[in-house]
């Protein structure tokens, strides 16, 4: 069973397609990189998964999941870099989808909150303000977040832009173990190295869909190759 | 205007047996308190020029009621303001750069078309006087009837209720409109209800401070709290506390030496504000 399924789905705003001919599933457990050039229609599609813009024709059906299910590491954005806020406030707001009608949090929600800032290793930051966190840890405390929002499902937004290697590659592995935990991942990226390294099946997008399929398959692609392949300047 | 605190204090005590000195402390506190906290949310959200742009709104509104003679003008000017509300934030949203040119925009025609309908068609003696109190703020704030106080009261006590109820939600919106739409939270309607609000805390507080003025309620306690707080829920209690703090003492002050009040309040607000900003570089942040 397909926790999303896109067929023939057109994607973009109300002046215009941006990438249309979109077909691909997305299982439990799966691990799927979306990647494509500047402007191909990859935020623009990562959008309407959310449900943030409709698509525009075509079919997007979930299955035993709900928006709300969906978790989402959306980029930075210029109001957070001076947000008086505390990881722990942060984290908290992450559990909202499924506080229903209750108006505060409830002892779950909080306790839902610790367990996942200790799983991520930032409890020790739970008091420490947002703002004055390093660019990788704020992304970690964003990653907590979503991770209180789903048990299914994790969008994640170009999640590496602006980190360095080292906390790249931690973060990538911190995602991976929760790939492992069973929970499914989209990631929308440049980096073709980690998409090729970490991800089970690849989407890849231009004006219409270019490839979709496991990824030891889209290595053997003109898709991939196009794109420069290993040897390309994306590696880097 | 040196006068002993003795003195001072005798002459507080004085001012506090009149009971309209005593209906117009709590309506400004009452206003300075809901304007700071909706302060927060607009301010985090780049959102401060919203204020200004409808107090200008509301002033035009009131030239239009002057002009048909209403003695309640309330009636007019909070349909137009809310609906302004609406309107700019709609716009701010849907294009980005040019929605605070809009602004601008709105809020000097209605500025100019407001003083121009109030010069072409007034029948009061006064006209500058109307113009000045409506943009300062005016007296009429120690002519509050009985009516007006629980007027006031219930409507802020309705925004201050509603804002304790919705605080984790607004919290979530405000930090990350794109996050909370994505779980389902339907963010449109929130942001109308804070536009709604915005709009009303505006037309109750231009009685107070004035149009020109009024945003300084909603941006000054914010701003300063922020320079020595680092969580929101700390932000939240300290720019009200400030903002009850400034208008109350303003309003004192004002009384005792017989300065306009809106400008006692805002310049309070300016002081705290600058003692707030001193504190927080000598803690070294």
């Amino acid at each position: 069973m397909a926790y999303i399924t896109c067929k023939n789905l057109s994607v973009g705003y109300e002046d215009g397609v941006v990438s249309e001919g979109i077909n691909f599933q997305v299982k439990k457990g799966d691990y799927l990189c979306i990647v494509g050039e500047n402007g191909a229609g990859k935020s623009t599609l990562m959008k309407t998964l959310l449900g943030l813009i409709q698509p525009l024709s075509g079919e997007l059906t979930l299955d035993d999941i709900t928006r709300a299910e969906i978790g989402y590491l959306p980029q930075q954005t210029v109001i957070q870099k001076d947000f008086p806020a505390t990881v722990e406030e942060i984290v908290l707001s992450g559990t909202l989808t499924r506080a229903g009608k209750h108006i505060f949090y409830t002892k779950e929600d909080k306790k839902l909150a610790l367990d996942n800032m200790e799983k991520m290793g930032i409890t020790e930051l739970r008091r420490k303000c947002y703002r004055n966190l390093s660019g990788g840890q704020q992304q970690r405390v964003l990653l907590t977040r979503a991770i209180c929002a789903t048990e299914k499902l994790l969008i994640l937004d170009e999640p590496v832009n602006g980190l360095d290697p080292k906390v790249t590659a931690e973060f990538y592995g911190m995602v991976r173990k929760l790939n492992d935990s069973g929970i499914s991942i989209i990631m929308v990226s440049h980096d073709m190295m980690a998409a090729i390294t970490y991800a089970s099946h690849i989407l890849h997008i231009g004006k219409t869909q270019l490839f979709f399929g496991e990824k030891d398959d889209y290595l053997e692609t003109c898709a991939f190759k196009k794109i420069g392949g290993l040897g390309g300047s994306d590696v880097n | 205007m040196l006068i002993s605190t003795s003195n001072f204090f005798a002459n507080l005590s004085y001012y506090l047996s009149f009971p309209f000195v005593r209906y117009a402390l709590i309506v400004s506190t009452l206003i300075a308190l809901c304007a700071s906290l909706l302060g927060v949310t607009l301010v985090l959200k780049r959102y401060s020029f919203i204020g200004d742009g409808l107090s200008h709104v509301a002033f035009g509104a009131i030239a239009i009621a002057s002009v048909f003679n209403l003695t309640n003008n309330v009636w007019i000017v909070l349909p137009i303001t809310i609906v302004a509300a609406v309107f700019i934030l709609r716009s701010s949203r849907n294009t980005k750069v040019r929605g605070d040119a809009a602004i601008a925009m709105t809020s000097v025609s209605a500025l100019a078309l407001g003083y121009l309908l109030i010069n072409v068609f007034s029948t009061s003696a006064n006209v500058s006087g109307d113009v000045c109190s409506t943009l300062f703020g005016s007296t009429s704030l120690l002519t509050l009837t009985k009516g007006d106080v629980i007027f006031t009261v219930v409507l802020s006590s309705v925004v201050i209720i509603t804002f304790v109820i919705m605080y984790n939600r607004i919290f979530a919106i405000t930090f990350d409109e794109n996050f909370a739409k994505a779980s389902g939270m339907k963010t449109e309607r929130y942001n109308l209800l804070i536009a709604i609000i915005i709009a009303l805390i505006i037309v109750l507080g231009m009685k107070l401070v004035g149009s020109l003025l009024i945003s300084a309620l909603i941006v000054f306690p914010t701003l300063s709290a922020m320079r020595l707080i680092d969580n929101f829920k700390g932000v939240v209690i300290c720019s009200g506390v400030t903002s009850v703090v400034c208008a109350f003492v303003g309003m004192i002050l004002s009384m005792c030496f017989e300065t306009p009040t809106g400008a006692t309040i805002v310049a309070a607000n300016l002081v705290v504000y600058l003692g707030f900003t001193i504190v927080s570089r000598i803690r070294g942040r």
